[in-house]
């Protein structure tokens, strides 16, 4: 029983990370419509902005927001120099994601020629080898500050969707588009701050993923990959699923290494996708838009 | 005034003497180029012929019927690993590589079947799912990859005295080819109409009588089957198979060629093939700047000139056509 707790505590915090890109690939989502592919390159390069920062010898606490913003700015720009104008030469849904492809490509190449592609150790206040003992369980001190920082991320956009006016703007520009222009909501500002809070999410998560694991230019693929499983798997369009989602899977990925087969734990996630979209292709929490000819 | 009259003539590749007798000669031009260009060419342009065939694939499925594929790297695998077996066990080059063909194609129908309830993005997630499933089963099973060596595949040998370089190029020019003449005469046909139609609107569609099914599942088995052809050539070209080849990098470079190409357009997909494999062999030393030059190729096709360098290709030419008038 203590083995397995163990491993579901480990499902968690690494489902939260999965969460965290989730969200912010939602985020996107439901309100442009466009699924992000850039969004494992975005949150690599904010970490490695971090990453800079801190062996340069600031402190994290100043490193961490600063990736944020950096991060937030490159969608933003990207958001503007790149969507928008392809948006009014009429592009498809298909161009838009591909699109995202083509950032995704520039900022890994960028990546490779600024930090190089051997892996590093990111220095990180908080390590994974100090351990707690509560009850039956270990928790060590990454975990734990994971585990907080993602809730604490998605207590903060829970917030900020449901309680402020530019949650509300938000939450109309996705609904309809058109109406919510016609009520004076500047649409385009709502969606660029929403690329913008989507990237600062992700990278989050790739700070909190880095001293786990070795940072290098792809290290954000596979968990961009769960990432998108759980988003599928809650609900592409639903905020609340994408959590679920992604805990569900951590879970789930965490227990299926310890019991069944280590090797094939991260092709449990693509398995997941495809039984999920072929039994309920709006997710567990979504709901799919209505489609006219 | 130039006017197509019977459908005959609108279906011919070209339809003056002018063009035509270009056309020849840069074919003819292109089939002797082992006896007139340096020899580093010569593997370079066997490489962009059989990424060729797998482009026009892939430009089959997204550009003409519109299903939004991720999963080609693993129809990559199918059809080079499937090959490799084939020819480790002593089968000769043409049954194996139609044996690889087949067997991408067959997966290809099978994995298409989710296209028939899933558009757009979410099916971009479940073909996503399963490239690295496949990338994922090769890289853990050691019966099927041949386990920490690799595979290595017996060399094409060429009959007579030819050096070997010149008989491969000769072989993957006829077989892209022949390939592109069949892609060409499926989209001019009723098949590559239904195709569009499905793309444009599949509701639209089906209530015409294009049965959604059908061309669905046969636009993703047609598409696989070049994919897992050229998967083949690959494994024959390289000598040696290691799952490594096989990530979703190259599917990422499959979408560069195809949108810097063209959509739906079959020369387009050979102008993408060529842009694929000759930039970074250009680059040389500058790997870093690949993906650089990659992505922002992809946002300048995407922003300047949707139809891609095959629409450079037609603007040029209507250009021409009344040169020097306007």
């Amino acid at each position: 029983m203590a083995r397995f707790l163990q491993y579901a505590l480990a499902g968690l915090s690494g489902g939260s990370l999965y969460a965290l890109v989730a969200l912010g690939l939602v985020l996107i989502y439901r309100s442009a419509r466009v699924l992000n592919f850039a969004h494992a390159d975005v949150a690599t390069f904010g970490t490695f902005i971090a990453f800079a920062a801190v062996t340069s010898g600031l402190p994290l606490w100043i490193g961490l927001p600063l990736a944020l913003a950096v991060g937030a700015a490159v969608a933003m720009v990207f958001y503007f120099g790149a969507v928008v104008p392809a948006q009014r030469r009429g592009a498809t849904p298909l161009g838009l994601v591909i699109l995202t492809l083509g950032l995704s490509l520039i900022l890994q190449g960028f990546t490779v020629y600024r930090w190089g592609a051997e892996p590093d150790r990111f220095p990180f206040p908080i390590s994974d080898s100090k351990v707690w003992k509560v009850g039956p369980l270990f928790v060590s001190e990454l975990s734990a500050g994971t585990l907080s920082a993602a809730a604490v991320a998605s207590l903060l956009l829970y917030l900020l969707t449901q309680k402020t006016r530019l949650g509300i703007a938000m939450r109309a520009t996705s609904e309809n588009l058109q109406a919510a222009q016609t009520l004076g909501i500047p649409t385009r500002a709502v969606l660029a701050f929403a690329w913008g809070t989507a990237a600062a999410l992700a990278v989050v998560a790739g700070v909190f993923l880095a001293p786990a694991l070795l940072l290098d230019p792809f290290f954000m693929l596979d968990p961009m990959f769960k990432g998108l499983a759980a988003a599928v798997l809650g609900g592409l369009n639903s905020l609340p699923g994408a959590v679920a989602g992604g805990l569900i899977l951590g879970v789930a990925e965490s227990l299926f290494g310890a019991y069944v087969a280590m090797e094939f734990k991260s092709t449990l996630a693509f398995v997941l996708i495809v039984a999920v979209l072929l039994l309920r292709p709006e997710g567990l929490l979504g709901r799919e838009f209505q489609e006219r000819v | 005034m130039d006017l197509v009259e019977s459908y005959r003539e609108e279906l011919r590749f070209t339809r003056k003497p002018i063009p035509r007798a270009l056309l020849l000669a840069l074919l003819v031009a292109l089939a002797l180029l082992p006896w007139w260009a340096p020899r580093a060419w010569l593997a370079r342009g066997s490489l962009v012929w059989l990424y060729a065939i797998g482009v026009i694939g892939q430009n089959l499925l997204i550009g003409y019927a519109g299903q939004i594929s991720f999963g080609q790297a693993g129809f990559l695998a199918v059809g080079a690993y499937a090959f490799g077996h084939l020819r480790i066990a002593g089968v000769p080059f043409s049954i194996s590589l139609l044996a690889a063909g087949a067997a991408a194609g067959a997966v290809g129908w099978l994995v298409g079947f989710p296209s028939l309830r899933l558009k757009g993005p979410y099916l971009a997630i479940a073909t996503l799912g399963f490239g690295t499933a496949v990338y994922q089963t090769f890289a853990n099973v050691e019966a099927l990859s041949g386990g920490r060596a690799g595979l290595a595949i017996p060399p094409l040998q060429p009959p007579g005295t030819l050096p070997r370089d010149v008989w491969v190029y000769c072989v993957y020019f006829a077989l892209f080819l022949a390939f592109s003449a069949v892609a060409y005469n499926l989209v001019s046909s009723f098949v590559g109409r239904a195709f569009v139609a499905i793309r444009d609107s599949d509701i639209a569609a089906e209530a015409m009588g294009v049965n959604l099914a059908r061309y669905k599942l046969l636009a993703f088995g047609v598409s696989s089957f070049y994919t897992g052809v050229q998967g083949a050539l690959l494994a024959q070209y390289l000598g040696h198979l290691e799952p490594q080849s096989f990530n979703i990098q190259e599917t990422l470079t499959f979408f560069v060629a195809v949108i810097v190409g063209g959509l739906a357009s079959i020369e387009g997909s050979v102008f993408g093939a060529a842009f694929a494999i000759l930039v970074p062999a250009w680059l040389g030393d500058f790997r870093w700047a690949v993906p650089v030059l990659f992505g922002s190729a992809i946002l300048a096709v995407l922003i300047l000139e949707p139809l891609g360098l095959a629409g450079v290709w037609l603007k040029t030419r209507l250009y021409f056509r009344l040169w020097p008038f306007r």
